[in-house]
C-alpha cells in the first residue's frame, strides 16, 4: 500500500507564451472552419448557377407556339362513329376523308389566311389523334390549339424574318396565338421540326438500354464481388484480377464503344443502334464500377458476424446469401446506382456503336432501332434550326430529371435495407 | 529463491506478515527463557517484567489478524501466499498462547519456597531448555521456510513428553515423602505442565511451517 | 514436459487431443499439446497473452479453417471420431461444438430470429410451433427468456452487452450441441454482468462439456472443476482447479497464478 506521491507546486498556466500558442491555435480552428463554409458556399453556388442556368433555358422548351383553331365537326361532313374510330388505320381514314383540309379550311376561317398558312403541316394529326380517342368529337364543335410553324415561333420570339415577326405579333394582340405548355414534348419522338420533336423516344430508350445494363451488369458485378471477397485464395492470380477491375473502371468510356463496335456488332451486325447492343456496351463499363463498390461493401462487414454465423454451423454459401450480402447491399446497391448513373449519361461510346439513328417513333423493344437521350440532347444541339435550342436545354432537364428520380430511388433502397450490425 | 512478485506492494505486504510472526516469535522466546530464569534463581522482579510485557505478544496478534485478512481481501493470493497467510495467522495465535504459557510460569515465581531444596528443580531447566530450543528453531524453520528443520521439531515433542513424565514422577514421589512441600510442588507440576504444553504448540507451529512450505501436512506419528 | 495431475475421471472424455500442433505460415503456434476434455464439467484455459489458448480453443471446432495460412497436426476427437478427418463434415461439427466469442456477436436480425437461424438451417426444427418451442427453450436455458419474451421482434443488437452475450449463448444452445466452447465470453462485461454468465455457465455445466478460456485466474477459479495451463504454445499443467490453485506442480505455474513473472 503506498502513498500517493506529494504534488509538486504547480506551475501557473496562464503564461504569455502559453496565451500566444492558444490564440494561434483557436485562430486556426477558425480559419478552418471559414474555409470549409467557403468551400462548402462554392460548390453550391456553382450547382445553382448550373441549374439556373439549365431551367431558365429550358423552360422554354417545354413550351410551343400555337395557333388557336375553333373547328365544328357536325358542319364538316366527317362520317364515323365510336367503333370505326377506335380501329388503327383510323387516321388514315380521317385523312382520306380530307380533314387536313377541313383543319386548314377552318384555320382560316378563325385567323385569316397568313396565319393559317404558318400553321404547321402536321398540326391535323394532332385533331386526329383527339377525335380517335375521344369519337363523340364528331358531331361536336371543338376549339384547338395547334402548333404553329418554325418560322412563326421563331417570329414570336423576336427573331426570324421582319414579315414573320410582324404577323406573329398581329396574331398574338388577336389573341390567337399563344405560348401554351406543350405535354406533346413529353410523349412524341424525335422530328425534323422543332415545334413537333419530344423526347419520350429517346427516353424510352434509354429506359430500355438500362434495363439491359441492369440485368447484365449487376448479377455479373455482385457475384463477381462475392466470389473476390469471400473465396478466392490470395494469391498472384487474384492480385492481377483486382488490378485488371480497377483499371477497368478507369478506361475511358468511347473505348468501350470501340470494343462494342468490334464484338458485338461482329455478333450482331443487324442489330446497330439496338438497345440490346448499348446495354450490352454500357454494361461492360458499369460491371466494374459495381465490383469495386461491392468488394468494399463486404469487406465493411465485420468478420465477427461471419464467425458467428459459422461457429452456429452455417455453411459458407449460407454465410455470404444469409449474413454478409444483407448487410452489404446498401453499398452496393449504392455503387449499383452510381454506375448506372454514369452510364446514363454516356454518349460516346453509344454513338460510336450506332445509336445516333434519327428514330421517329419509340422503339419497340430491345432489338429495335433506339437512340437515348444524351445521344438525342447531342444530336439536337447540333441542328442548324435554332427552334431547337430550347428543345435541348428542356430536354437536359428532363434527363437530369430522371436521373434524381434514380437517385431518390437508390437513397430509398439503401435506407430500407439499411440495418445497424 | 523465490522471485518477487510483479506488483512490488504484494512483496511488502507478505515481507511486513513474516516481520510480525518473527517479532512475536522473539518475544516468545524471551520470555520463555526468562520465565525459567526467574524461576531458577527466584527473581520475583524479573518474573512481574515477564507477565507485564505479554501484552505486547497480544497486541501483534490482532496486527498479524487484520494484515492476513486485509491481504487475502485485496491480493486474493494463491497456491503458497496463500498457505504462507493462512499458516501465518495460525501461528500468530499459537505463538500467543506459547507467551501466555510462558506469563504463567513467571506468575508462579513467587509462590515457590525453598527451591533449593527440590530435586527436580534441577530437571526443570533443561526441560525448559530443550522447549527453548524447539521454540528457537521452529522459528528458525518459518524464517528459512525450511520443512527439514520443521520435521526435526516435531520429532523432538518427544523428548519434552518424556521430561514431563519423568518430572511428574518425581514431584509426585516427592510429595509423598515431603508432604509439607505438596503447595510448592504442585507449582512446579503446573510449570511442568506449562512447559509440556509449549512444547506442544511449538510442534503445531512446526506442522503449519511444513504445510506452508510443501502444501502438505507431516505424517500423524502417534507420540 | 506436460504434468497431469491424477484426477479420477472414470467416464470416456468427451473430446481428446493428441500431439496437437498448430501452424500460422511458419510460426508454430501450438506445440504438441494432449489434453482430455471431460464430458458434463467445465475445463478452463489460463495463460499469459499469446500463449496460445485461444488458438487451441479454436482447433476444436475447426475455427482455424477459416485462416488461410493456418495449418494443424495432430489428432483430435469427438466421441472417438477424428474431427479432422475427410469424412467429417464441418458444418455439422460446428453444430455438436458450439462456440461463443469475446465480444458478443448477435446477428443483425430480431432475438427470435437469431435463435431459430441455427435450427432453421440445421432442420432440426420447422414449423413455427417446433420454432417457438426452441426459441423459448433456448431463451429459459440461457436465463434471458423474462427478460425479452415481450419483445422477441427486437432486434438482437438493441440489448444491453450482457444480454447480448446470454443471446449468444441461447444461439449456441439453440442447436442442441454436445460442447460449448467460450471464448473470453465475459472479458468485455461489467461485473454484474460477469456474475451473471459465472452463474449461467455453472447451470449448463451439467448438460454440456464446456470449455472456457480465459485471463482471469479467479474467474478459471470460480468456475472451472478442471484448469489447464498454458505457456509459448505449451500446456504446461493440467488438473483439478483446487489443485491447481492451491498447490500447482509446476514452477511456471505457480509463478504464473501467484503473479510472479517477468
Amino acid at each position: 500500500m503506498s502513498d500517493p506521491a506529494m504534488t509538486e507546486t504547480r506551475q501557473p498556466t496562464r503564461t504569455k507564451a502559453f496565451e500566444k500558442r492558444l490564440k494561434a491555435r483557436y485562430a486556426q480552428e477558425r480559419r478552418f472552419k471559414v474555409f470549409g463554409l467557403f468551400a462548402i458556399l462554392i460548390s453550391i453556388a456553382i450547382l445553382f448557377v448550373l441549374l439556373g442556368n439549365m431551367t431558365i433555358n429550358g423552360i422554354g422548351g417545354f413550351q410551343r407556339a400555337e395557333l388557336q383553331v375553333p373547328i365544328d365537326f357536325a358542319q364538316s361532313g366527317l362520317a364515323g362513329d365510336q367503333r370505326s374510330l377506335s380501329q388503327p388505320g383510323a387516321i388514315q381514314t380521317l385523312e382520306m376523308q380530307g380533314l387536313p383540309q377541313i383543319v386548314q379550311f377552318a384555320a382560316e376561317q378563325h385567323i385569316g389566311e397568313a396565319g393559317a398558312q404558318q400553321l404547321s403541316e402536321q398540326a391535323w394529326r394532332d385533331v386526329a389523334a383527339s377525335i380517335t380517342a375521344d369519337p363523340s368529337l364528331i358531331n361536336r364543335q371543338e376549339t384547338f390549339w395547334l402548333p404553329s410553324s418554325g418560322d412563326l415561333a421563331m417570329g414570336m420570339d423576336g427573331e426570324g424574318s421582319p414579315e414573320m415577326q410582324a404577323l406573329a405579333s398581329q396574331l398574338e394582340s388577336a389573341g390567337v396565338l399563344e405560348k401554351r405548355f406543350d405535354w406533346g414534348f413529353l410523349t412524341r419522338s424525335d422530328a425534323t421540326d422543332p415545334q413537333q420533336v419530344g423526347v419520350w423516344g429517346a427516353l424510352k430508350g434509354s429506359i430500355l438500354t438500362m434495363i439491359i445494363t441492369l440485368a447484365l451488369a449487376f448479377p455479373v458485378g455482385v457475384l463477381a464481388a462475392l466470389y473476390l471477397e469471400e473465396y478466392a485464395p490470395r494469391n498472384r492470380w487474384t492480385d492481377i484480377i483486382e488490378v485488371s477491375i480497377n483499371n477497368l473502371a478507369a478506361v475511358p468510356s468511347i473505348i468501350f464503344g470501340l470494343l462494342g463496335l468490334a464484338v458485338f456488332l461482329w455478333i450482331f451486325p443487324n442489330l446497330r443502334s439496338a438497345p440490346l447492343i448499348g446495354g450490352m456496351t454500357l454494361a461492360l463499363m458499369t460491371m466494374p464500377v459495381i465490383v469495386i463498390s461491392g468488394r468494399n461493401a463486404i469487406k465493411a462487414v465485420p468478420p465477427s458476424i461471419r464467425d458467428g454465423a459459422l461457429a452456429i454451423g452455417a455453411s459458407p454459401v449460407q454465410v455470404v446469401f444469409h449474413h454478409v450480402l444483407p448487410l452489404a447491399l446498401p453499398g452496393i446497391l449504392t455503387g449499383t446506382i452510381i454506375g448506372m448513373a454514369r452510364a446514363l449519361g454516356e454518349t460516346a461510346p453509344l454513338l460510336l456503336i450506332g445509336m445516333r439513328a434519327f428514330v421517329a417513333t419509340p422503339p419497340d423493344g430491345f432489338t429495335s432501332p433506339a437512340t437515348v437521350l444524351p445521344v438525342q440532347i447531342f444530336l439536337w444541339s447540333d441542328e442548324i434550326d435554332r427552334g431547337f435550342i430550347e428543345r435541348t436545354s428542356a430536354a437536359i432537364i428532363v434527363l437530369l430529371l430522371f436521373l434524381l428520380v434514380m437517385n431518390a430511388l437508390a437513397i430509398y433502397l439503401r435506407n430500407k435495407f439499411e440495418k445497424s450490425w | 529463491m523465490i522471485s518477487e512478485h510483479t506488483v512490488k506492494a504484494f512483496d511488502e505486504d507478505i515481507t511486513r506478515l513474516r516481520g510480525l510472526i518473527t517479532e512475536m516469535g522473539g518475544l516468545a522466546e524471551t520470555a520463555l527463557e526468562g520465565a525459567l530464569d526467574a524461576l531458577i534463581r527466584g527473581d520475583e522482579d524479573l518474573a512481574e517484567r515477564i507477565v507485564a510485557d505479554d501484552r505486547k505478544l497480544d497486541t501483534l496478534e490482532s496486527e498479524v489478524d487484520r494484515l492476513a485478512v486485509k491481504i487475502i481481501a485485496l491480493r486474493a493470493p494463491m497456491a503458497d501466499d496463500l498457505r504462507e497467510v493462512i499458516a501465518a495467522l495460525k501461528i500468530a495465535g499459537v505463538v500467543e498462547r506459547i507467551g501466555d504459557y510462558s506469563k504463567n510460569i513467571a506468575k508462579r515465581v513467587g509462590h515457590i519456597e525453598g527451591r533449593t531444596r527440590f530435586e527436580p528443580l534441577t530437571l526443570l531447566p533443561a526441560m525448559g531448555e530443550v522447549a527453548a530450543e524447539m521454540v528457537h528453531d521452529v522459528l528458525t524453520a518459518y524464517a528459512a521456510r525450511d520443512p527439514a528443520l520443521a520435521l526435526e521439531v516435531i520429532a523432538s515433542d518427544k523428548k519434552v513428553d518424556a521430561f514431563y513424565n519423568s518430572v511428574f514422577r518425581n514431584l509426585v514421589s516427592h510429595m509423598v515423602e515431603n508432604p509439607a512441600t505438596i503447595s510448592s510442588a504442585a507449582q512446579l507440576l503446573f510449570v511442568a505442565r506449562n512447559i509440556e504444553r509449549i512444547g506442544d504448540h511449538a510442534t503445531n507451529v512446526a506442522e503449519m511451517v511444513y504445510f506452508a512450505a510443501t502444501g502438505d501436512y507431516p505424517l500423524d506419528d502417534d507420540s | 514436459m506436460t504434468v497431469i495431475h491424477e484426477m479420477d475421471d472414470t467416464a470416456d472424455p468427451k473430446m481428446r487431443a493428441r500431439d496437437v500442433s498448430v501452424f500460422y505460415g511458419d510460426k508454430k503456434a501450438i506445440d504438441d499439446v494432449s489434453i482430455d476434455i471431460p464430458t458434463k464439467y467445465v475445463t478452463a484455459f489460463i495463460g499469459p497473452s499469446g500463449c496460445g489458448k485461444s488458438t487451441f480453443l479454436r482447433t476444436l471446432n475447426r475455427m482455424n479453417d477459416t485462416i488461410p495460412s493456418a495449418r494443424v497436426e495432430g489428432d483430435i476427437e469427438l466421441d472417438g471420431e477424428n474431427i479432422y478427418s475427410s469424412g467429417m463434415d464441418v458444418v455439422q461439427l460446428r453444430a455438436r461444438v458450439g462456440m461463443v466469442f469475446q465480444k458478443p456477436n448477435p446477428f443483425p436480425k430480431s432475438i427470435y430470429d437469431n435463435i431459430a437461424y441455427g435450427p432453421k438451417i440445421h432442420g432440426i426444427a420447422g414449423s413455427k410451433n417446433e420454432l417457438d418451442e426452441v426459441v423459448e427453450r433456448s431463451l429459459q436455458r440461457a436465463g434471458l427468456w423474462n427478460e425479452v419474451k415481450d419483445r422477441l421482434g427486437e432486434s438482437g443488437t438493441a440489448l444491453s452487452g450482457g444480454q447480448q452475450q446470454r443471446l449468444c449463448i441461447a444461439r449456441a444452445i439453440a442447436v442442441d450441441p454436445e460442447v460449448i466452447l467460450m471464448d473470453e465470453p465475459a472479458s468485455a462485461l461489467d461485473p454484474i454482468a460477469t456474475a451473471k454468465i459465472e452463474e449461467l455457465i455453472d447451470e449448463l455445466a451439467g448438460r454440456y462439456a464446456i470449455v472456457i478460456v480465459t485471463h482471469s485466474m479467479q474467474q478459471a477459479a470460480r468456475v472451472s472443476q478442471r484448469t489447464a495451463f498454458f505457456h509459448l504454445g505449451k500446456m504446461v499443467e493440467y488438473g483439478p482447479t483446487d489443485q491447481i490453485f492451491t498447490n500447482p506442480l509446476e514452477e511456471r505455474t505457480k509463478d504464473y497464478i501467484t503473479g510472479r513473472y517477468g
